[in-house]
């Protein structure tokens, strides 16, 4: 293990912000700050009054990295560029997240602090299967794919 | 005004997930990664920090009729885990543990992240849909 205190500072000064953001929208909009709900709600055929509300949301969520990545510096996004796993995570995830109802966010920041069965049984489901999964590509690869 | 807030509560969830390097897939990895040699524990720090706000506001919502934008608070959800939510935790996990990419870093990181990045989103876009058309009678 390797521990570094400045990124542990880091993670938990922008977990802040990510938790402030979550009370935000649940003080003032009363919405749980879920993306996956908030993303999947974007390409529902209803058409509900929230619908500018969600696309607001997600064009912030865009936004500021870009705005972040012009005006400070560019952030290091180190992601695998095999096509097939990328789609068949991206598969997984998106099906998952909406069969499950919900993903880290909401179920982990919104639902944990709020003590629902139902998210912890989700976290701790979704977080041990990344593990096994994550930890078993490297046995077998050696590396990530 | 609920668009505004909801733009600027997105723009300080992207932010946070930039500042606490989350948008990293390889950074998410190395959590998950347990038999690297090299675990690295930032995740849950991210995610206590996150937890810390939104305790201290289902407080305060527990006292308010409503929002302060009118509306109702989300209801608790009834009843316990069940086969349906756990076999989407375990989906979920698979695609999570294969790449390192959730659906918050996977949209903060699609304008900066390159093609990789925008492949996934539109796979996870491809999944909502199946889950759509196939589970919902929408």
């Amino acid at each position: 293990m390797e521990f570094i205190l400045g990124d542990a500072i880091k993670g938990l000064v922008g977990g802040l912000l990510i938790g402030c953001s979550a009370a935000i929208l649940l003080l003032a909009n009363g919405r749980i700050a879920g993306i996956s709900g908030i993303a999947g709600a974007l390409i529902t055929k209803s058409a509900t009054k929230l619908r500018f509300e969600n696309l607001a949301f997600v064009l912030g969520l865009i936004t500021a990295p870009l705005a972040y990545s012009v005006l400070i510096e560019q952030p290091e996004i180190g992601v695998s560029t095999n096509p097939i796993m990328l789609v068949f995570a991206g598969l997984c995830v998106g099906l998952g997240t909406r069969l499950g109802s919900g993903c880290t966010s909401g179920h982990g920041v919104c639902g944990l602090s709020r003590f629902s069965p139902r998210s912890l049984a989700s976290v701790l489901t979704f977080v041990g299967t990344a593990m096994l999964v994550a930890s078993g590509v490297r046995m077998i690869t050696g590396a990530p794919v | 005004m609920r668009r505004l807030i909801a733009g600027i509560a997105g723009a300080v969830f992207g932010f946070g997930l930039v500042l606490s390097d989350m948008i990293d897939p390889d950074r998410v990895l190395a959590f998950l990664t347990l038999n690297s040699g090299k675990w690295d524990p930032t995740l849950a720090f991210v995610m206590g920090g996150a937890i810390l706000p939104m305790l201290l506001a289902w407080r305060i919502s527990a006292q308010r009729e409503q929002p302060f934008l009118g509306g109702e608070f989300p209801p608790r959800p009834t009843g316990g885990p069940d086969r349906k939510l756990m076999a989407g935790a375990i989906l979920f996990g698979i695609g999570w543990g294969v790449i390192g990419l959730c659906p918050g870093p996977a949209l903060a990181g699609l304008l900066i992240g390159g093609w990789p990045v925008a492949l996934f989103v539109a796979a996870a876009f491809g999944g909502m849909a199946l889950y759509q058309y196939q589970f919902t009678r929408a």
